[in-house]
């Protein structure tokens, strides 16, 4: 029989907050975590505001000077979440057969900032001063790597590059080999730091970026009338996922059970999602299918909602679909609307809201949602707009969706023995 | 610049580096054996004396550098020729 995994360990590095409480408080209380771009200078660039990471010292995780200047950023935060995932979670690594522990953590871009700096030097300098620590910085996989090394996990490890569907992706394919038995527990999640000249250049070009540069605060508005598009944020989600008799028998927390897990493709366009979210509805079915649930047991949506004109209406669409006339009872929020978007790290940033969601019977808001566009209103879902509500939610899906048309969702239950 | 000059130079560069405490890096120190290097270390350190002290130090020399004193005398050396 196929084995059941939960969630033992929480970490977070985000644009709103540092460790799982702090991320949460500030989600249910709807903080703004986006502001004008600090981490170079923007002014010349079309979108200037971003969802900083603030006050991160990666020292004060246990990782010497040497170690940090051998880490792109995106490594640093998945290192960071990592720590704060396996303290939460209380495992004693020394007890454990590490070949069993996995590590699969992802990046929907790799090591930007060490890329800028590679060709910055390469142009200035040749080819001669190029550093030999920037390709093992930069490459995509480095952030998995890192993670095994500092702590020692010595099972499958891997990352997944799906986009912005990265995270929830990573986490999907630790539980498969979780549940076929290949490993008693896994680290995975997603981490992104690609606030930087290039990708920022990038997604402004793709006119994907929302340029409402004097007003941050009110920038990431999912499902709202003024949205003009999504604000970069940056961080890192890693969960200690487990076999649920491994968990027990040490005597962890359970968070909630994933039970499961639906990845499909659009096979349609490079960015565009596919008009009228069938692909996506799909997904969903799959995830609920997978856990041998009806969509009518559904109670919360963690959407993608990325703050873009086609990303919210075709994902709307696509919840339409799935939950039919149950959709209207459903409570459906977007994280981004507070964090921004963190790509790669965003699906593992949200199962972890999800985990919360269903630990502390809260749902939080999507704030900047002042009125739907009209499409939307005709919907008529439940945004849990601006303020967040009480809810015993037993069962909850998350959604990402990344260019290339990778669509996954994972299903979050409340654990029963 | 003197030698205890040029020594005090590479010490700061080698600290920033290695991430080694100051007092480590003494003249008979080697990189790898006593300072915790790779070979990766190496080629950054080497690359690090060149552009501080505006120097070339072709492979051949970089391979048979391995303390402290080796780098040391043979900047001087360069300096003086």
């Amino acid at each position: 029989m196929e084995k059941r995994v939960v969630i033992t360990g929480l970490g977070v590095v985000s644009p709103v907050g540092i460790g799982k409480d702090s991320f949460w408080d500030a989600l249910l209380a709807g903080k703004n975590g986006i502001g004008p771009i600090t981490h170079f200078d923007a002014s010349e660039y079309a979108a200037r505001i971003a969802g900083e990471v603030k006050d991160f010292d990666i020292s004060s995780f246990g990782i010497d000077r040497k170690e940090a200047r051998h880490m792109d950023v995106s490594t640093q935060y998945a290192v960071a979440a990592a720590k704060l995932a396996l303290d939460d979670s209380k495992i004693n690594l020394d007890e454990e057969d590490r070949d069993r522990i996995g590590t699969v953590v992802g990046t929907g871009i790799g090591g930007m900032e060490t890329l800028h700096n590679l060709y910055k030097g390469l142009f200035e300098k040749g080819p001669s001063r190029v550093n030999p620590f920037v390709v093992p910085k930069m490459i995509g996989n480095m952030a998995s790597g890192q993670v095994s090394i500092v702590f020692g996990l010595k099972g499958h490890c891997a990352s997944v590059v799906t986009a912005c569907a990265t995270g929830t992706n990573s986490i999907g394919d630790a539980c498969r080999m979780i549940q076929r038995g290949e490993l008693d527990a896994a680290v995975a999640g997603g981490t992104e730091a690609a606030v930087s000249p290039g990708a920022v250049a990038g997604f402004a070009a793709m006119k994907a970026l929302s340029t409402r540069n004097d007003d941050p605060a009110h920038a990431s508005r999912p499902f709202d009338k003024d949205r003009d598009g999504f604000v970069m944020g940056e961080g890192a989600g890693i969960v200690v996922l487990e076999e649920l008799e491994h968990a027990k028998k040490r005597g962890a927390h359970i968070y909630c059970e994933v039970a499961g897990y639906g990845s499909n493709a659009d096979a349609y366009h490079i960015t565009a999602p596919a008009p009228e979210g069938i692909q996506q509805a799909k997904c969903m079915k799959l995830a609920i299918d997978d856990a041998g649930l009806k969509p009518e047991d559904v109670d919360y949506v963690n959407a993608h909602g990325t703050s873009t004109h086609l990303n919210d209406l075709n994902e709307s669409k696509a919840v339409a679909r799935v939950f039919g006339d149950h959709a209207k009872e459903l409570l459906v929020s977007s994280t981004k609307s507070m964090t921004g978007h963190l790509l790669g790290a965003a699906g593992a940033v949200e199962a972890i809201a999800c985990a919360m969601t269903i630990e502390t019977g809260k749902v939080h808001p999507t704030i900047n949602l002042e009125e739907p566009e009209d499409e939307l209103k005709e919907i008529g879902l439940n945004y849990v707009p601006g303020q967040a509500v009480a809810a015993d939610v037993k069962v909850a899906i998350s959604n990402s969706f990344g260019f290339g048309g990778h669509n996954a969702t994972l299903l979050f239950k409340k654990y029963e023995a | 610049m003197s030698e205890e000059a040029t020594f005090e130079k590479v010490k700061s560069i080698v600290v920033e580096q290695l991430g080694v405490d100051e007092k480590e890096v003494k003249m008979d120190a080697a990189y790898i054996d006593d300072l915790g290097a790779d070979s990766l270390d190496i080629v950054e350190l080497i690359m690090a004396f060149e552009e501080e002290f505006n120097i070339e130090i072709p492979d051949d020399v970089a391979e048979k550098i391995k303390t402290v004193k080796d780098t040391v005398e043979y900047i001087e050396k360069e300096k003086k020729a």
